[in-house]
Formats: C-alpha cells, sequence, structure tokens
C-alpha cells in the first residue's frame, strides 16, 4: 500500500532583544551558568514580570512577515506545570489571543538541479504566539543541575498546520521561515545557541484516505538536517508497523541524532491539564492602527519577492539570485554595487562567483570583505568600457583589490594594465595579422569558425595580453568578412 | 518622654523627633524594650535585628544632626509584615516552606520606606502566605489580641495589627487580599487601610492572589494612616498593575474636607449573622454621621451574596498557580525523603505548606483544571464586574459606604479553626472591596461589653483615598477611642 | 452544570504536586465538597452578556523598554538555594520527558 505522511511543525524562535522578555537582565548564550538571572527570572518570592516592548514589536513584525492577522488586543496566560527548569512552576504564554492567527509561509521545494528553480508552496500556519523560555538542565551520572540563564528569554512559537508531507517540505519550511526571520532582523536564528528549536507532528496514513493518521510529537529536532532525518525515520517506522499489522500509539518521542533514530519518551495519558488562565499581574497589549502602520512600514521585503524583483529588474539567472537571498547582506551588497554597475548582472556574478569564493577561501565574511559594492561596479564598468579585459580583471586586478581594498581603476593604472592601444591601434595590429595568416583567414571562411582563436593568440600576444579579447574577435570577424 | 511613649501616634513622633525632644534612638530603643516586655504574650514578632535597627537609628540621628534629613519617617520604627521583601532580611511569609529564606533585594514600598528614613524594625507574623482571618495559619506561632490574649488578633496581617495595638511599634504595613488589614485593624482597635488596587506597588509583597493583594498602613489615627499612604502611594514602573498617576496629597483633605458627605448604608451588610453589639456601634456611627448633617442613603448591592464565591475561586485559583514556585528547587524547604525529582515536589510541598495553604491551592487547582475552568473561574470573573458596577453604581450615589468591618468582634484562639467555610464566610464586609479594587478602611468606632474593640469600615470611589480618610477622620476627631490602649504587660 | 461530587482530589493534589495524608484526604474532600456546594449559588447569574474581569484595572500596553542591567551574580541568586553545585541547583537525576 502506498502511504503518504502529514506533517505539522512547532518552531520556537529567540526573539533577538537585549534583555529578558519580563525583567531587564540581559540576555546571552554561552554565559558562566546561572549569571544572567535576576529575582524576576527566579521567580524569587514577590517579583512581578513587566513586557519588554521590543519582544512584542518584532513578534508583530513576525506575525506580519507571515501575513497572519494580528489582533486588536492580545494578552498573557500563565501555562501551569511543574518541571525543574520552570522557575515558577508556570511559564507565561498566550493562550487564546496569541499575538499571531493564521498566516502562512512560501516555500521552495529542491529544484531537478542546483540551477532550476524547485517548485514553491504556500504552507499554512495555525497561529503564533509570545512566551519565556524555561532554564536548561544537564544531566550528570546520578543527579540534574539546573542552569537558569535562557530562563525569560523572549520566545516566538510558530505552529504550523499539519500541512506538510514530506521531510523535504519540512525542510523547505524551516530554511524558508529562517530566512524570513533573518530578513526581518528579529532573530539570529542560531540553531547551535538553541535560537530555533523544533518539533514535529507526524502521522501516515493510506494515500486516498481522508482521516489523519494517528500523530507522534518528536521532540530535539534541533538542526535542519534533524528535521529532515528525524522525520524520514519516523515515517518509515510508521509504516513499518502498519504494513507489519501493528498499530500506532498517540506519543511523544524524541530524536537521537547521534543514533539516527526516534525513541519513545512519553504516552498520550500523561498529556498535561495546563490550568491556562489570564495572568494577572500583566496587562493586556492594545495594537492600534498607528502602532500597526509604524511596524508595517518597517518590514523588509520578503526573500521570495526579491527573488522574483531581481529576475525581472536585474535579468538574474535562478542560479545567482539564490545565493543573493540566502543572505539579506549579500543582497545589500549586491543592490549597492547594482545601484552603479551598467551591467547589474555582471555585478551579481563577480560577487557570487568572485568575492564569495575569495571570502570563502580566506575564512572571511561579507562584513569583513575589504572590497566594496561601489567597486565591485567600477570593476564591471571598466570591463564593459573595454578598458580591461575580462581575464585581466579576475586574474590581475580584483585578487589585488581583495587583497588591498583599493579601487580596480587605480590598481589598473598603477600595474600599467590599462589597454595602451587606441582602437585605431588595435585595428591596425588586427589588419596586419590576418594579412600575415591567409591559410587561417581562408579557413575561417571555410566555415571552421574556431580557427579565429589562432588569429585571437597572434593579436594578444601582439598586444602583450592587454588587448579585450571581445573587441579583437569582433574585428577580426569583421576583418575577414571585408576579405569573403 | 519615656513611659508614654509606645501610644504616641505618629504625628507625635515626628514632631518629637523634628523637635529634638527624642531622639532615634532613644525612640528605637523604647520600642525594642516594649517588645522585649510584651512581645512574649502578643507574639507579634516573627523576627527582629536588634543591633541593625539601632544602626539604622543612629545614622537617622546622624542624618537629623546634620540637617538632611531623608523624609517624613525620618528615625521612626515602622514594622512590616512578613510578607514584603527587605534585602538582606527574612521573607518567610510565615511559612516553613520560607522558613530560612532570605530577600535579596527591596520591595517597592521598602525602597519608599528608606528613603523616607524608617527604621526598619522587624518582621511581622501572619497568616501563612496571608491565607486566613486569625493568624491562627502562620507556622511560625499564633498572635494574640493585645486587648484579650487568649484572642486572635485578626488576620492575616494580625501581628502588624496587634504590634501597632499594643504599643510595639507606632505603624506598620500589612497587605489585605480579602480583608487581611482592616479586619485585624478592627479585632484591635487601630486604624487600617486598604488603598486602591494599583496605588501601592505590589512589587516585592509576596503574592497570594495577585489580582486582589495590595499593601496598606497599619496605624493609631486615620491621620497616620494618610501619612503612610503618602509615602508608599504611587507609581511604579516594575507593577504592571500599578496606577500611572501622581497621588494627591492626603492631609490636605483632612484639613480641608469636613463634609457634610452623602453616606451610603448597604443594606446587605446588616443581614443574618451580625454580631448585636457589633450591629449596634456601626448604627450609632451611622447616626452619628447623620446627626452631623450627613445625608444617610440605603444602598443596594445586588450581587454581595455572591461576593464570597466569587473571592475564593479567584483567590484561590490565582494562589495555586502563584505558590507552584515553592517547590522544593531553588530556594525553599527541600525534602530530605524525596527519590526523584517529582518525589521531590511532592514532598517538599506536603512538608512545606500548612494545612489551610493546601486546602487552597487543591481548591484553585480544581476551579482551573480542564473541564472546570469555565464553570468556576470565568463565571467567577463575570460576576466580579457584576460586584464592580453594583459600587459604580452605588459611588453615583454617596461619597462613601459605612459598613462594619467584621461580623463579629475577635475570637477565642482555636475557637473557629475547624470550619473552613464559616472562616471564609466571616470575610463577608471585606471581600467585595477587594473584588471591585475600592479602597476601604477601618477605624475604632466602640467596644463590646467585654472591652473588645469593634470597627467601622468605610468603603469608598477607586482613587478617592483623601475623601475616605476625611470621612474617617472628622468620626475619630470627635470620638476618644483611639486614645484607648491594651495593657498587654504581665501584672509585676 | 457540573457535580461536586465529582470532586477528584487525587487528580487534583497530583497536578498541584501535593502529598496528602489519608487524613488529609478525607478531610480536604468533605469541607471542599461543602465548599463547591456553596459556589453553586453562583450557577443562579446570567453572566451570558458580561465580560469577565482579569484585572481590578483596565490599563493596557504597559510594557518596558529593551535596557538591560546587572542582575544577580551566580552566588547571590543561589543563596538560598538548598542543594547547589557548579553554580548550579541540583536536582534528583530528571528523567527528561
Amino acid at each position: 500500500m502506498e502511504y503518504e505522511a502529514v506533517i505539522g511543525l512547532e518552531v520556537h524562535v529567540q526573539v533577538k532583544t537585549e534583555s529578558k522578555i519580563f525583567s531587564s537582565v540581559g540576555v546571552g548564550f554561552g554565559a558562566q551558568p546561572n549569571s544572567l538571572t535576576d529575582p524576576v527570572v527566579l521567580g524569587f518570592p514577590g517579583v512581578l514580570p513587566v513586557i519588554n516592548r521590543e519582544a512584542v514589536e518584532k513578534s508583530i513584525k513576525v506575525g506580519m512577515l507571515l501575513n497572519g492577522s494580528i489582533p486588536r488586543v492580545t494578552k498573557w496566560d500563565r501555562k501551569n506545570y511543574f518541571y525543574p527548569d520552570s522557575p515558577k512552576n508556570y511559564q507565561i504564554s498566550q493562550f487564546d489571543q496569541p499575538i499571531c492567527s493564521g498566516g502562512e509561509l512560501e516555500i521552495e521545494l529542491k529544484g531537478p538541479s542546483r540551477n532550476v528553480m524547485g517548485e514553491h508552496k504556500t504552507i499554512a500556519l495555525t497561529r503564533a504566539h509570545l512566551e519565556e523560555d524555561v532554564g536548561k538542565l544537564i544531566h550528570l551520572e546520578n543527579e540534574s543541575l539546573v542552569d537558569f540563564n535562557r530562563a525569560g528569554t523572549p520566545l516566538l512559537e510558530i505552529v504550523s498546520q499539519p500541512d506538510m508531507h514530506t521531510p523535504e517540505e519540512a525542510y523547505a519550511y524551516l530554511t524558508a521561515l529562517k530566512m524570513l526571520l533573518i530578513y526581518g532582523e528579529v532573530s539570529d536564528c542560531d540553531m547551535e545557541k538553541g535560537q530555533l528549536r523544533c518539533d514535529a507532528n507526524v502521522s501516515v496514513r493510506p494515500v486516498g484516505q481522508k482521516e489523519l493518521g494517528v500523530k507522534v510529537e518528536i521532540k530535539n529536532l534541533n538542526s535542519i538536517s534533524g528535521v529532515r532525518n528525524g522525520l524520514a525515520y519516523e515515517i518509515e517506522r510508521q509504516i513499518q508497523v502498519l504494513e507489519g499489522g501493528g498499530t500506532l500509539a498517540q506519543e511523544t518521542r524524541g530524536w537521537d541524532a547521534a543514533k539516527g533514530m526516534t525513541y519513545h519518551m512519553r504516552s498520550k495519558e500523561e498529556s498535561h491539564d495546563y490550568r491556562y488562565f489570564p495572568d494577572p499581574d500583566l496587562m493586556p497589549v492594545r495594537i492600534d492602527h498607528q502602532w500597526r502602520d509604524r511596524l508595517h512600514a518597517s518590514l523588509p521585503e520578503k526573500p521570495f519577492d526579491r527573488q522574483r524583483r531581481y529576475f525581472d529588474a536585474y535579468g538574474l539567472p535562478y542560479t545567482l539570485t539564490s545565493v543573493l537571498i540566502s543572505d539579506p547582506e549579500l543582497c545589500h551588497f549586491f543592490e549597492e554595487a547594482a545601484k552603479r554597475a551598467k551591467r547589474p548582472r555582471q555585478a551579481a556574478n563577480w560577487i557570487v562567483n568572485n568575492l564569495l569564493g575569495e571570502l570563502g577561501r580566506a575564512g572571511l565574511t561579507l562584513s569583513e570583505s575589504k572590497v566594496f559594492p561601489d567597486q565591485i561596479a567600477q570593476l564591471v564598468n571598466l570591463i564593459g568600457e573595454g578598458v580591461i579585459s575580462k581575464n585581466l580583471a579576475k586574474e590581475r586586478v580584483f585578487p589585488e583589490m581583495f587583497k588591498t581594498g583599493d579601487n580596480p581603476a587605480a590598481i589598473v593604472q598603477a600595474r600599467g594594465l590599462g589597454q595602451s592601444e587606441s582602437a585605431e591601434d588595435l585595428e591596425k595590429i588586427c589588419s596586419e595579422i590576418v594579412q600575415a595568416n591567409p591559410d587561417a583567414v581562408a579557413e575561417v571562411l571555410s566555415g571552421n569558425k574556431k580557427a579565429i582563436n589562432f588569429l585571437k593568440g597572434r593579436v594578444m600576444r601582439a598586444t602583450r595580453g592587454k588587448a579585450n579579447p571581445a573587441l579583437v574577435g569582433s574585428l577580426l570577424e569583421e576583418l575577414i568578412a571585408e576579405k569573403g | 518622654m519615656p513611659g508614654e511613649i509606645y501610644f504616641k501616634t505618629l504625628a507625635q513622633l515626628q514632631e518629637a523627633l523634628a523637635s529634638k525632644s527624642i531622639s532615634s534612638v532613644e525612640l528605637t530603643r523604647d520600642h525594642l524594650d516594649r517588645i522585649q516586655a510584651v512581645d512574649g504574650r502578643i507574639q507579634a514578632f516573627n523576627s527582629w535585628d536588634e543591633e541593625d535597627c539601632l544602626r539604622q537609628a543612629e545614622a537617622s540621628d546622624e542624618r537629623r544632626a546634620a540637617g538632611r534629613i531623608k523624609g517624613p519617617l525620618d528615625g521612626i520604627p515602622v514594622g512590616v509584615k512578613d510578607v514584603i521583601a527587605v534585602r538582606d532580611q527574612p521573607l518567610t511569609c510565615s511559612s516553613r516552606m520560607l522558613e530560612h529564606f532570605v530577600s535579596p533585594y527591596d520591595a517597592t514600598v521598602i525602597s519608599r520606606l528608606k528613603n523616607a528614613g524608617a527604621v526598619l524594625l522587624g518582621r511581622l507574623n501572619m497568616d501563612e502566605f496571608a491565607m486566613g482571618s486569625s493568624t491562627e495559619n502562620s507556622a511560625i506561632k499564633i498572635t494574640f489580641n493585645p486587648w484579650d490574649t487568649s484572642r486572635v488578633a485578626g488576620g492575616s496581617s494580625g501581628g502588624s495589627a496587634a504590634a501597632v495595638a499594643a504599643g510595639e511599634l507606632p505603624v506598620s504595613l500589612g497587605s489585605d487580599t480579602g480583608g487581611s488589614i482592616r479586619q485585624p485593624a478592627s479585632f484591635c482597635g487601630v486604624v487600617g487601610l486598604k488603598p486602591t488596587y494599583g496605588l501601592v506597588s505590589r512589587f516585592g509583597l509576596v503574592a497570594f492572589a495577585s489580582s486582589l493583594d495590595q499593601i496598606g498602613p497599619l496605624t493609631r489615627t486615620v491621620g497616620d494612616a494618610g501619612r503612610m499612604l503618602q509615602v508608599i502611594a504611587g507609581h511604579d514602573p516594575r507593577d504592571s498593575t500599578s496606577i500611572d498617576t501622581s497621588p494627591p496629597d492626603y492631609s490636605e483633605g483632612l484639613a480641608e474636607k469636613k463634609g457634610p458627605w452623602k453616606l451610603g448604608v448597604p443594606q446587605e451588610y446588616f443581614a443574618e449573622g451580625l454580631d448585636p453589639e457589633v450591629k449596634a456601634a456601626i448604627e450609632a456611627a451611622i447616626d452619628w454621621y447623620a446627626d452631623r448633617g450627613c445625608e444617610i442613603v440605603e444602598i443596594s448591592l445586588p450581587h454581595m451574596h455572591l461576593a464570597i464565591s466569587v473571592y475564593y475561586i479567584i483567590a484561590t485559583a490565582e494562589a495555586s498557580s502563584n505558590l507552584a514556585r515553592y517547590d522544593g528547587v531553588r530556594y525553599t524547604h527541600r525534602s530530605d525523603r524525596a527519590g526523584d525529582v517529582v518525589d521531590l515536589y511532592f514532598k517538599s510541598r506536603a512538608e512545606g505548606f500548612g494545612e489551610e495553604v493546601k486546602r487552597r491551592i487543591i481548591l484553585g487547582t480544581y476551579v482551573l483544571s480542564s473541564g472546570y475552568y469555565d464553570a468556576y473561574y470565568l463565571r467567577a470573573q463575570k460576576i466580579r464586574s457584576l460586584i464592580r458596577q453594583d459600587f459604580t453604581k452605588a459611588f453615583a450615589k454617596v461619597d462613601g459606604l459605612l459598613t462594619p468591618t467584621s461580623p463579629f468582634v475577635s475570637f477565642k484562639a482555636g475557637e473557629k479553626t475547624r470550619d473552613p467555610l464559616a472562616m471564609y464566610l466571616s470575610d463577608i464586609y471585606t471581600i467585595s472591596a477587594n473584588l471591585a479594587g475600592i479602597p476601604g478602611i477601618s477605624l475604632p468606632c466602640g467596644f463590646n461589653s467585654q472591652g473588645l474593640p469593634i470597627g467601622l469600615q468605610i468603603l469608598g470611589e477607586p482613587m478617592e483615598e483623601a475623601n475616605l480618610l476625611a470621612i474617617a477622620h472628622s468620626f475619630e476627631r470627635a470620638h476618644d477611642f483611639t486614645d484607648r490602649h491594651p495593657n498587654p504587660a504581665p501584672p509585676d | 452544570m457540573r457535580d461536586p461530587h465529582s470532586f477528584d482530589i487525587d487528580y487534583v493534589a497530583h497536578l498541584a504536586r501535593l502529598e496528602l495524608t489519608s487524613q488529609e484526604r478525607e478531610r480536604f474532600s468533605a469541607q471542599l465538597g461543602d465548599i463547591l456546594q456553596h459556589f453553586a449559588q453562583l450557577d443562579e447569574v446570567d453572566v451570558s452578556s458580561v465580560e469577565p474581569m482579569a484585572h481590578a484595572f483596565p490599563v493596557e500596553n504597559v510594557f518596558r523598554e529593551d535596557k538591560s542591567e546587572p542582575g544577580l551574580s551566580p552566588e547571590r541568586a543561589l543563596e538560598n538555594t538548598p542543594r547547589k553545585r557548579k553554580n548550579m541547583v541540583q536536582v534528583p537525576k530528571v528523567v527528561e520527558g
């Protein structure tokens, strides 16, 4: 029998703030244990929470980027459960009036090859709500230790509908979500620092069946590939159970990335009664039109919208755009270069193929680059104007730009790389070469187009490589055509 | 002025300090002596640090000598209910759970007291986590009534009321969730003020029921209550429920507002269960106001009879969540009988909490649990709206409401501990002010045949404390109830 | 709408993480039964058009600006902690779930 998986994802994203969601101590990663706490974070007797405006604003922006509906009023509820990493044994969260309802996320599936765009889909969302993170448990042989540094970090929980059917879709969802959140500057989404964490709900059913199968929740899918691998394993496991005539239990399973398998954590019967009720210590948030408009105006262009604009406005090929849009900083770099470059597509090429390559080899990030966007534009324009050849730019000019940060024009001048001959001089040299090599000319005329390369080589040698090969090519073609 | 110092008012002590007829060290030492002499019988204090008190008093005297006093309370000993956080002092909430807890931070009201120069004299006993009406639910000790030490001081701020009544302190702070300032004030014959919800910051007040709790003063006179309120009231950015306005001058009302007022008498407060002697005293007070030209209006608060149920649903629900943090893990009592971590919760909480706290946690957990939320909590919140509307309608007609504070006077210790429902029902007159968020004051209005004090409660409009104080002050000035003092010292 | 006798004290005590003695269990069941019976009076009120009151005063949008301030040192943070190790709170081994 053919089976189909149904997948929904719950993603927890750390909202980027300086201080915690309900108190003023700083947020951080990797600090000494329990050094980022205060009486509020630790839930000491008598303390009260006060909402961090920034956490709310950024969460509203996420809701807007996800085309969700932002309510007029959103409020805070207590989710009551006991766990040693929870300082108050209730978590301040949002129950029935979340900061964002509904929404959708555009995703791109993997294409048939690297340079062909994959299928785009829209995944429906249920909601997004803001809450406080808990502390971290460290398990030793015979005891556990609790570090509350992470407690009180603002977390946005984004819940998708069971709208995905393959691990690849889940992978694409996470990739797209991460990109969108980075665009919105609402989170750095560094999974290694736990800034983006993912749980999945997955069930399988025979293809064609309407009703959903038994749902299993998978925890600890804490890398993007973990999501893909964990889901692939779990879907296969569920299918095997069903094919073997077994039945599935509603349960929570964990993903063990090292062993590459999921394992039973708890069953449905142990599920919680969270006793949600409105937090009496916190006032509701009203999001009026002015506030809404201001946040709306601050939204960035979404990644796929930008990609479509790059196709339309600059005629960029898919491969270039997919590299560019993966990084808003890179997009900014490109767009700055494109403003002055006469051929923006060439600028994109130089950035993606040459600059990123060099940076990668040097182990540098874009912000550490000595080459600036207007210098890329200059380089592209020098080539376009025939001042230097593309080859020369690649071999001599760009490496020096990368090393020193000097302007390409200055390098060309200092190194005497400019094409010294005027167009007339070059025409003269070409004409001489054509005269001196009648055999080659005859061969070109007889249809062997490649024979022109011999002539080109002669011209290049005569100009000590400074001539623009494209220009040489077209001059030679003209001269040969006159002979024909 | 030794000897009679214990029963001076705050106003008198402020004057004595200002005129340098007494120093803060003398004043503080006198009160410490008084505590030594009588607290063995009253048991109002959970703890005090004599050296620390005298250090604070010395610092105050130095400031005064240098002409740099910090504020109106400079050098005045103030006691604090053991539910309000003072940096580096115990914060036990009279619970075994927090028996060894020392606060690393100051409550906002404490910062305000410190900024006003107060000498923080000690920690006052209470019902465990402020749950109770007699201070018999303290895990540390029972506080007795200075007027008759076989009787209770009331609760939950029993220590705060008894200490002021017994002359151990001129003023104290208490907290009031359903009458916990006003009822012990009435039992002990002192003045107790519960301000409008949001007027005084709750930051640093250990939460019992967050939407009902409010800190307020217990004092000898209405004027002193205003003086204390002046210091502690005002917006606090650390409390999201704090009202963002500047409080008025509370002494002005006393001087200028002399009535006559339109005063309401809610019929529902004079129904069955009211002790006849209490009833007579309240009626006498009402007559006094009428004689003074005040118009007395019969008022109906139609949802009054539901207030107890609404209160005990909301208060216990919030408490069940607020008290979840006391779990044996981070800073509380930890059971040493526990195996795994779940067991650690069960046993630490079983050992750390007293019976009344457990009962309320169970009730509050139940009303929030799956399938019951709408029937109990949500419905209670809706009826809470109706109760507030009743008051809003009443205050459209009158300036204040006159009621008894408690249906009876102080009772014998142990007399009512067996029937929790009966104990809950005795909060009948005080809780609706907390549900509606309005201010209320209790002041002495007489004594019964056994010489036990009776309290008159006046309820006012939100944020109209100045008016409320003026109404209470006019009565107080015309009577001598505040001049009478108990003598709890053992006979020599 | 509800039956006060359905009060399941074991379930509730479990949710509240309270170990009760058998006497407490019995006593609380009886007392809370009485109290719930008393609460039944609320059923008589028509609340269909009434808004619930979550706060004594309806204030909105109370915020703190996103500025960080120093918090507690680890030593201060754990000064009341019954058992600790390496500046962390020690608990019996937790099985994740």
